[in-house]
């Protein structure tokens, strides 16, 4: 039974046009699925009554298919479980990232399901981050039991360590969430409170009313200035412990000494405190650094998502033939681990038994598998897509390549971190031209003959006026604007000072591969369809990239696979597919596989991969493949060009491919068949010479590059470590985000110089008035507030440019 | 008459100030019982008529 265009698999939603045989349910003529994966899926909703699932869900294009399948199969999730005793019984808890989730409905669905479970005392799934956590009564052996049912609907669950990954980080957001709401609380409080002994004084407020006044602000205001100030206080201590100034030093002194001088204002009965400025700068200074760790946390936890889903436990076969599954750090050398096909290798090792392509995409970026067989090395991080193979372990989780390469990258990124802010830069001088100033203003006034009170008073005034919240504010206000715009066109920022950086670049320079081209090969050239049907017929059994690319492109002109015409399909690692039709052989894969000669055949050094095809009675057809340009590389790169950067490609592909793309697309400086140590010295050679160059790249063989270059960006589909190592991540098939996130860096500058100008004039204006003891506490308070309020004001105008 | 203004003020802070706790204890429950923790969840849970209980949250914070 062959489907009409546009229908779907009821499951899983795959499109049945490339199916060769659609399964029906015999209740329901509506329902066709794909493969009986499916259908037993479907089944065991409906079973469940929980049908309702296919009408709530809306289908995310960018999650994977919940097509079930094997390749979870004897992954232990016990291994991953905590046991506890609670009263006496067995408690077992498990957290999961879910592969596959598309929406709420399917949150819905796993909690439903798990709630049908009378052994499960708690499942819930966290919709924001994709997470399941699972509790149930009984020992941890029963988790592949337990989590039976959701991997038989088509969703992938890998073990994912909470505590390891991401306690610190909730424990931070906690603080200053925390924080927040009491400065909050008090700032509120405290501010109504001076309204009302503002209006006393115009209006003749009783110093006893006042004095009461005073003493319920303080009962409010210090408290919360011990609880919300603990961040800037220790990030104080820390730093100045450490002999350097940072901007929380300044932040800290003028909070600490305001409430002090109030405090003291209070006891004595004088008629002003300034309880109200010191919890205010609290307050909005906590709103700035809440939004700015929340942002970037996102960030962050997406890359830490894509870590949980490398680490799988492996397959060990024993001495006698059984096999047991290990955590990877629990493998040692000399063991021998079994990969299935389909399956990520977690170890270094090499073939014993079978042969294979491997996809080594995550390590040097390229598109194409090789093949192995036994004698030849395997690294941890690639994709086993052809057999299963028998691999011997030389080298297990921290002394693998891929390990090895991870550290460097940390390296590179401590040397990243000590790049001084902006901020940082202007607080290094700026508290201790502040405190020298009040020093002086106080001993000033002492030799002019004023009492120490006085002095002091207007020494503090000094302090308080010369208060760097607008200053403090300058550059994190800016960030977070910035940061928000970015997240809504699909880039997220996970470096702080990455802004900063951007802005100071003056070159690009492109890996080519997923970078400039989308990373999958695709179709070019005509050829006659009736040549196409039959290829794709024989294509549609393999998962190669280049046979999923020609039976796209079948697709494409409405071509539809029929894998039962060709018979026997045999696929042969590193050569093709071989079938067998009425006696005939028919063969689609290389060259050399297809014994076509040297000499015959067009284009013999093609621009990109090809693939022969061979019948009886028929000339051998070639089809050529081309890695598809992202839609929008040319015009992105003229309009970077005419902005002025020099841009430059660093590709590890031949020269003939390189020089092509690189005139399609007006690139003038190009660089074909570079090494990763390659791109990382001509990077670093271009430090040296005084360039800031922007690395945009996503292969693993990227990252030493993304490191060493003055900041990074990666695509949403590089290698996690890629995406770890740089500075920024964007998302979707369009190169238009680096333009974008220059542009956004190099206003946001723009906006941070004139916040900080404005600080500085603000205070050029204020600090005299201070020095001479002219200040009014009601002049602090009004100068102080409306300086923090233009800062902001002018930092929210880049949200909308 | 003053006497009186004076001491309905009285009054009037600590009850501002106990309803300011009774915000500030909500906000510091909800963090605690992980309401902040899943955003999204919240606003997509709401629309799904058929309540029911995943449980009481198992001790493992």
């Amino acid at each position: 039974m062959s489907a009409s265009p546009g229908q779907v698999c009821s499951h899983c939603a795959l499109p049945l046009a490339s199916v060769s045989e659609i399964i029906n349910d015999p209740g329901d003529p509506e329902l066709r699925f794909c493969c009986p994966g499916c259908a037993a899926a479907h089944d065991l909703v409906a079973g469940f009554g929980l049908d309702q699932y296919y009408q709530r869900r809306v289908l995310d294009a960018d999650a994977r298919r919940i097509k079930p399948d094997d390749s979870q199969e004897g992954l232990e999730f016990s291994l991953y479980t905590e046991e506890k005793e609670k009263s006496g019984q067995t408690q077992s808890t498990l957290s999961l990232v879910i592969d596959g989730f598309h929406c709420a409905a399917c949150g819905w669905l796993i909690e439903q399901v798990l709630a049908r479970d009378s052994r499960v005392t708690w499942g819930r799934v966290n919709m924001t981050t994709q997470r399941l956590s699972v509790t149930w009564d009984g020992p941890a052996d029963q988790a592949n039991d337990i989590l039976a049912p959701i991997l038989k609907l088509g969703y992938r669950l890998f073990p994912f360590d909470v505590e390891r990954v991401e306690s610190e980080r909730i424990a931070r957001e906690t603080e200053l969430l925390k924080s927040l709401g009491v400065a909050g609380f008090a700032a509120a409080n405290v501010m109504l409170l001076s309204i009302a002994i503002w209006a006393g004084y115009s209006q003749g407020m009783g110093p006893a009313t006042r004095g009461m006044m005073h003493w319920v602000s303080a009962l409010i205001a210090l408290p919360a200035v011990v609880y919300a100030g603990r961040t800037f206080f220790r990030s104080a201590l820390t730093a100045l412990s450490a002999g350097r100034v940072n901007m929380d030093v300044p932040i800290s002194l003028a909070v600490i000494l305001t409430s002090a001088m109030s405090l003291f204002q209070t006891i004595v009965g004088a008629e002003y405190a300034y309880f109200d400025s010191a919890v205010g700068l609290l307050f909005f200074l906590l709103i700035g650094r809440y939004l700015d760790s929340r942002a970037r946390s996102r960030a962050r936890s997406s890359a830490a998502h894509l870590l949980a889903l490398t680490a799988r436990p492996v397959m060990v076969i024993q001495a006698d033939g059984s096999t047991i599954s290990l955590r990877p750090e629990a493998v040692t050398p000399d063991m021998t681990v079994l990969t299935a096909a389909g399956e990520r290798i977690s170890v270094d090792g090499v073939v014993l038994q079978g042969s294979s392509e491997i996809d080594q995409s995550l390590l040097t970026g390229e598109t194409l598998p090789v093949t192995v067989e036994p004698g030849d090395a395997i690294y941890a991080g690639t994709l086993n897509i052809g057999q299963a193979l028998h691999i011997g372990v030389t080298a297990s989780s921290s002394g693998t390549a891929l390990a090895e390469i991870v550290r460097l990258l940390e390296r590179a990124e401590e040397g990243r971190a000590r790049y001084v802010e902006l901020a940082e830069r202007i607080s290094r001088w700026y508290s201790p031209v502040v405190h020298t100033l009040g020093l002086a203003t106080f001993t000033g006034w002492m030799i002019f003959g004023a009492d120490w009170q006085t002095a002091m008073l207007y020494a503090i005034a000094v302090l308080i006026i010369t208060c760097p919240c607008a200053l403090a504010l300058a550059v994190p206000a800016v960030q977070v604007v910035a940061a928000g715009r970015l997240m809504r066109r699909g880039i997220l920022l996970k470096s702080a000072t990455a802004l900063e950086r951007l802005a100071e670049v003056d070159g690009i320079a492109f890996d080519k591969t997923g970078t400039l081209t989308i990373g999958h090969p695709v179709l070019v050239g005509a050829s006659s369809s009736e040549d196409l049907q039959a290829a794709i017929n024989m294509a549609a059994a393999s998962r190669h990239p280049l046979s999923r690319a020609l039976v796209r492109a079948g697709q494409e002109q409405g071509l539809k696979p029929d894998t039962s015409r060709p018979g026997d399909i045999e696929e042969i690692a590193g050569g093709g597919l071989r079938a067998r039709t009425n006696g005939e052989i028919w063969l689609l894969g290389s060259r050399k596989f297809c014994e076509i000669p040297e000499q015959t055949g067009e284009d013999n050094n093609g621009p990109g991969p090809q693939l022969w095809f061979t019948r009886r009675g028929h000339d051998p057809v070639c089809f050529s493949f081309e890695d598809e340009l992202r839609s929008d590389a040319a015009e992105v790169v003229l309009d970077l060009d005419r902005s002025g950067y020099s841009l430059a490609m660093l590709s590890g592909d031949r020269t003939g491919v390189v020089s092509a793309l690189a005139s399609r697309i007006g690139i003038r400086t190009w660089f074909a068949e570079m090494t990763p140590t390659g791109k990382y010295d001509w990077l670093s050679e271009k430090e040296k010479s005084g360039n800031r160059i922007l690395m945009v790249g996503d292969g693993l063989n990227d990252a030493p590059a993304l490191a060493a270059a003055h900041v990074s960006l990666s695509p949403a589909t590089a290698a996690d470590i890629s995406q770890a190592a740089s500075d920024a991540v964007f998302q979707g098939d369009r190169l238009m985000p680096v333009a974008e996130l220059l542009m956004v860096a190099r206003r946001a500058q723009k906006v941070i110089r004139e916040n900080i100008f404005f600080a500085f004039a603000y205070n050029a204006i204020c600090i005299p008035i201070a020095v001479a003891g002219y200040v009014s506490p009601l002049f602090a308070a009004v100068a102080m507030s409306v300086s923090s309020l233009i800062v902001l004001t002018n930092s929210l105008r880049l949200g909308k440019i | 008459m003053g006497q009186s203004i004076m001491e309905n003020l009285v009054y009037l802070i600590v009850i501002a100030l106990a309803l300011g706790g009774v915000g500030i204890f909500g906000l510091f429950w909800s963090i605690r019982s992980h309401q902040f923790s899943d955003m999204n969840g919240a606003a997509n849970r709401i629309l799904y008529d058929d309540d029911f209980d995943p449980g009481p949250k198992a001790d493992n914070k």
